[in-house]
């Protein structure tokens, strides 16, 4: 018992077929914390708690649970219990012996000893008993309000009801960590409002460890202690909600959790930022000069103001104003650029056609590093003219001979998308679409999983195959010392 | 390329440290039976298309077709099939048809898939007897009466599934747009029903060239198919001819297969049971 | 126009009942004729039970019965080897790789779709080839390789509707695997593994052409099926007992079948109807 950490993953992979799933994740989660995996679909989250509960085997790297290494252990021996999206409640058993299942099969120290021929000592074990069972579910079915159930059939339950059931099939095994694969998916919007703070009440009462997984940003926010942002099977971010809400690490955490306006810019100097054609004060240092950046400002960070108001730093036109209950949704045209959208949260009426003055705080201006500013490719020449990128033959205007090792470069503007894949030279598939203002920034991730940045007019959906070509003279080629 | 060998033994020596009764492990046993014997005999058949008196050869292939009877007797096989087939579509599909649009359609079929699990021997039989009383004499005619009498099962239950698993929306958008009873049948629910269709014609059309039993009660002395010339080269212990014509048989079997994977026999029982 | 729909109406119900008439007339006038102690459908002998007390009484009688037994032996042993069979081997298929699946699902789809005549062969050449004892063993192993996959092909269904963590279910809550798919995967897939029981007991007894071929001369073994072709074939005709006896077994497979499926029907109108659209 070295410290309070219960799971510690170090480096840990998963690939099938050789396609990535999970790439080297490393993380530790401490005793009693509420963690939760948030990410889209295909992030590897579930992957991630699978190989915790020992359904799949990581490719590399070790888990260790409560201090041992069960990289490799099955979901048998490990103290871990998981609930599973679609329940998994047993269909030919009644709700009592759904839960009393694992206890059915757990083996306890009886008190007595034995001493091996070596003179190892070793506790007896026994089985439960059938009162203690019955005394445990009991206490199970207490916890989860189910009191009356023992005897029902599990296919005559609603979804709430199979769910807590699941839950205390689970609990009743006193796990050390609980895992949730988005346990509450299934259900609808108030039954998941309920469960949600019923859970939370659970982890307080237990002080189990519980590992969430979920893609609801919402869920993630309202209930973890840490929340873990995964996308293509890397960690973005581990942090607080708060800090994960208000700092976030890129522009990818920044469109998934809440709503933001992501432009790209430019660091001019330190304390001065320039977007959307205007420059603003702001409260970031340490970038290098006239860096291209991701600037991402909150939609309630931004202020309405009267269009003759002096702090007004931008000039702007509403295009539309939807009433949200608590607040407005506005979003509005920015006045002399090339007509950038920014998308507020403010608790002012206004008219589509209303010229208005925004304001944003210094502070509110969250500015990151640019994951790329170009796509850069290291590659061969095909023959002169044509060079190979990702598989594909591009014809270029370069006279190297074939063979000769190269690098490409691509601007993100030059690549384009076509809807059909085989319009292009080489197909792909959209991994992301992040909306920056007045353009679309997408991922296309060719099938030698190489990510191709573009920039686009039109909003591609993910997971759409799409065609992939360059006109020739964009296509950039410097030789590459052969270095040996 | 030493430590490529050390890292395979390595890893083969992981693997059987860590081989752990998983759930595929339950399916070695079978796989194991049915390489035996399903895929083993079938790989005899093919060696010995090739042996004739313990040698390499390909006089079995020429025997067949200096012989000429048996490809005779294939291209008649053939034909009476394609007749078979056709009257089994001809008369099958207005029953799946008329009863896909029944309420109690499901039960009806069940009705005419019910004499199938009676032994074919039995039926077949019965209606022999039956041409006997009438004083019809046997022949192709009768035969061929037999095949369809054997076989239709076959063609009503497919076309039944696929007719009512179409949705009936197709038909009443068509209707709704204008187009009368007869070319909303032959635009909308002949062509979504192919699959059925394709699949009654293999189900009847295979059997009935590989039978013999049949032509035997039922061909009177001149009629005989396909499966009958197989079983008597066997018979006769001419293992490299009739291992050549299974073989033809085989390739039927997987090339009308090839066109039609969704629905097959195993189907048609399950659908029963 | 009310008169071209009760027309149309009025002619699909006849061609149904005509199909159905024609379907179940010859079977139909060997019930009839059972009860006319003859070797063809004949009035000219009076009626009377004698068919049915030959079955008992004839110098045959006893060979009818051991070919009776014979053909509920075969299937008995058949089918239940190719449940417990096919019905591990589902669980283990269902879990495999995709690529290990789809070739593995395709070798079970061999014998289904194969001319029985090619199979009959097929086995008979390995037979001989690898001198496998001549008799039981030979028509054992056949019907078992030939019933298994109607087994899976009945299984794999319920697997594909079960939840698909259930298996991982049992074993988080502390199952070892063998304990998992005992006391939660077999439970949950068992009427698949009766029906593919069904399936694989009727189509033994059905079989004809690979017992035929598989029997062996030497043997002396029948089955019903090959009984009634012998008795057909070479003792130029059937006696009248056989008339009895085919009677007896269209009652029964007719009467079992249609019980089963009647009682299923009433039973689950709903979900069918739902399956039907």
């Amino acid at each position: 018992m070295t410290t309070d950490k219960i799971i510690e993953l170090k480096n840990v992979s998963k690939s099938y077929d050789e396609k990535p799933v999970v790439s080297s994740v490393s993380l530790t989660i401490k005793k009693g914390e509420f963690v939760t995996f948030l990410g889209p679909s295909g992030c590897g989250k579930t992957t991630t708690l699978r190989m915790i509960a020992g359904f799949e085997k990581p490719t590399s790297g070790t888990i260790y649970i409560s201090g041992k290494d069960m990289t490799t252990s099955p979901p048998y021996d490990r103290n871990v219990n998981t609930v599973f999206q679609n329940y998994a409640l047993f269909p030919h058993l009644n709700v009592y012996n759904n839960i009393a299942f694992g206890l059915k099969l757990k083996s306890i120290p009886d008190g007595t000893f034995f001493v091996d021929k070596n003179g190892n000592k070793f506790e007896n074990l026994r089985k439960l008993t059938k009162d203690e069972i019955a005394a445990k579910v009991k206490t199970a079915l207490k916890m989860v309000d189910l009191e009356e159930y023992e005897k029902r059939n599990v296919s005559s339950l609603s979804g709430g009801q199979k769910q807590r059931v699941a839950i205390a099939r689970s609990l009743v095994n006193e796990p050390d960590v609980l895992l949730l694969d988005e346990p509450l998916g299934a259900l609808d919007l108030k039954m998941r409002k309920d469960m949600q703070i019923e859970l939370m009440n659970m982890h307080k009462k237990l002080g189990i460890t519980f590992l969430y997984v979920t893609h609801d940003q919402e869920e993630a926010l309202t209930m973890s202690d840490t929340i873990v942002v995964m996308k293509d099977g890397i960690i973005q971010q581990i942090g607080t909600p708060q800090k994960v809400y208000d700092e976030p690490a890129n522009a990818f955490v920044a469109d998934f959790i809440g709503e933001s306006n992501i432009f790209s810019g430019i660091m001019v100097t330190d304390f001065n930022v320039k977007f959307c054609d205007h420059s603003f004060e702001c409260v970031d240092k340490g970038f290098k000069y006239n860096e291209p950046i991701d600037v991402i400002v909150r939609p309630e960070d931004v202020s309405i103001l009267s269009s003759d108001d002096a702090r007004a730093a931008l000039l702007a036109t509403i295009s539309s104003c939807v009433f949200k209950g608590d607040h407005f949704q506005i979003t509005a045209i920015i006045a002399g650029g090339e007509d950038y959208e920014m998308l507020i949260h403010d608790n002012v009426n206004c008219r589509p056609g209303d010229k208005v003055g925004l304001y944003i705080k210094p502070s509110d201006l969250h500015i990151m590093h640019k994951a790329r500013i170009i796509n850069e490719i290291v590659t061969e020449m095909w023959d002169t003219n044509t060079v190979e990128i990702c598989g594909g033959k591009f014809p270029c205007q370069c006279d190297l001979p074939s063979g000769t090792k190269v690098k490409v470069s691509v601007d993100f503007d030059d690549v384009i998308i076509y809807d059909d894949e085989n319009d292009g030279i080489i197909g792909g598939e959209i991994v992301n679409t992040i909306y920056k203002g007045n353009y679309y920034q997408c991922v296309v991730r060719t099938d030698t999983y190489y990510d191709f940045f573009a920039d686009t007019e039109d909003e591609w959906l993910k997971g759409d195959r799409v065609g992939i070509s360059v006109a020739p003279d964009k296509i950039l080629i410097t030789k590459l010392e052969e270095t040996i | 390329m030493k430590t490529y060998i050390t890292n395979i033994g390595s890893k083969l020596v992981t693997k059987i440290k860590g081989f752990r009764i998983t759930r595929s492990v339950f399916a070695y046993p079978y796989v194991l039976f049915m390489s035996l014997f399903v895929v083993a005999p079938l790989v005899i058949l093919l060696a010995n298309a090739f042996i004739s008196n313990g040698q390499f050869t390909f006089s079995n292939f020429s025997d067949l077709v200096r012989d000429g009877a048996s490809l005779k007797t294939l291209s008649f096989s053939i034909l009476v099939g394609i007749i078979t087939t056709s009257l089994c579509l001809l008369i099958g599909y207005p029953v799946a048809f008329i009863l896909s649009k029944w309420s109690s359609g499901r039960l009806i079929v069940l009705l005419f898939i019910l004499p199938m699990w009676v032994n074919f021997l039995i039926r077949t039989l019965s209606t022999r007897y039956m041409f006997e009383a009438l004083g019809i004499e046997l022949g192709i005619g009768t035969l061929i009466f037999g095949l369809v009498y054997n076989y239709i099962p076959f063609m009503i239950l497919p076309l039944h599934t696929t007719l009512s698993n179409i949705d009936k929306s197709y038909s009443e958008a068509a209707s709704d747009l204008g187009a009368h009873s007869i070319t909303t049948f032959l635009k909308i629910t002949l062509p979504l029903s192919m699959p059925g269709i394709l699949s009654g014609i293999t189900m009847v059309f295979i059997p009935t060239i590989s039978t013999f039993a049949i032509t035997q009660f039922l061909g009177g002395t001149s009629a005989h198919l396909f499966g009958d010339s197989i079983n008597t080269k066997f018979e006769h212990q001419l293992y490299g001819v009739g291992s050549v014509m299974s073989l033809i048989m085989l390739a039927l079997v997987l090339v009308s297969n090839y066109f039609m994977r969704k629905t097959n026999r195993g189907e048609a029982a399950r659908n029963l049971w | 126009m009310v008169e071209k729909s009760t027309l149309k109406k009025l002619f699909e119900r006849s061609y149904i009942v005509i199909a159905l008439v024609l379907l179940y007339t010859p079977i139909f006038l060997m019930i009839v004729f059972s009860f006319f102690n003859t070797s063809s459908f004949s009035f000219s002998k009076g009626m009377s039970f004698n068919a049915y007390i030959q079955l008992f009484t004839s110098s045959n009688a006893s060979t009818l019965g051991q070919a009776f037994k014979n053909t509920l032996l075969i299937a008995a042993i058949s089918s239940v080897t190719a449940t417990i069979l096919g019905s591990f081997a589902s669980i283990g298929i269902f879990a495999m790789s995709k690529r290990s699946r789809k070739i593995v699902e395709n070798v079970n789809q061999l014998p289904v779709i194969n001319s029985e005549i090619v199979i009959a062969v097929a086995l008979m050449l390995f037979f001989i080839t690898f001198r496998f004892p001549d008799g039981y063993t030979r028509l054992l192993l056949g019907h078992i390789s030939f019933c298994t996959p109607y087994v899976v092909l009945s299984v794999m269904p319920r697997l594909m509707q079960m939840d698909s963590n259930i298996y991982e279910a049992a074993l988080d809550l502390g199952a070892k695997p063998l304990r998992a798919i005992v006391s939660v995967i077999i439970p949950i897939i068992l009427p698949g593994i009766l029906s593919g029981f069904a399936m694989a007991f009727t189509i033994s007894v059905d079989d004809f052409i690979i017992t035929q071929l598989n029997k062996g001369t030497t043997s002396g073994i029948e089955t019903l099926s090959t009984y009634i072709y012998s008795s057909q074939h070479t003792a130029g005709g059937l006696k009248p007992y056989w008339f009895a006896a085919f009677s007896i077994i269209i009652v029964v497979v007719v009467g079992a079948l249609l019980l089963i499926n009647l009682r299923r029907y009433k039973k689950t109108p709903s979900k069918r109807a739902e399956n039907s659209r």
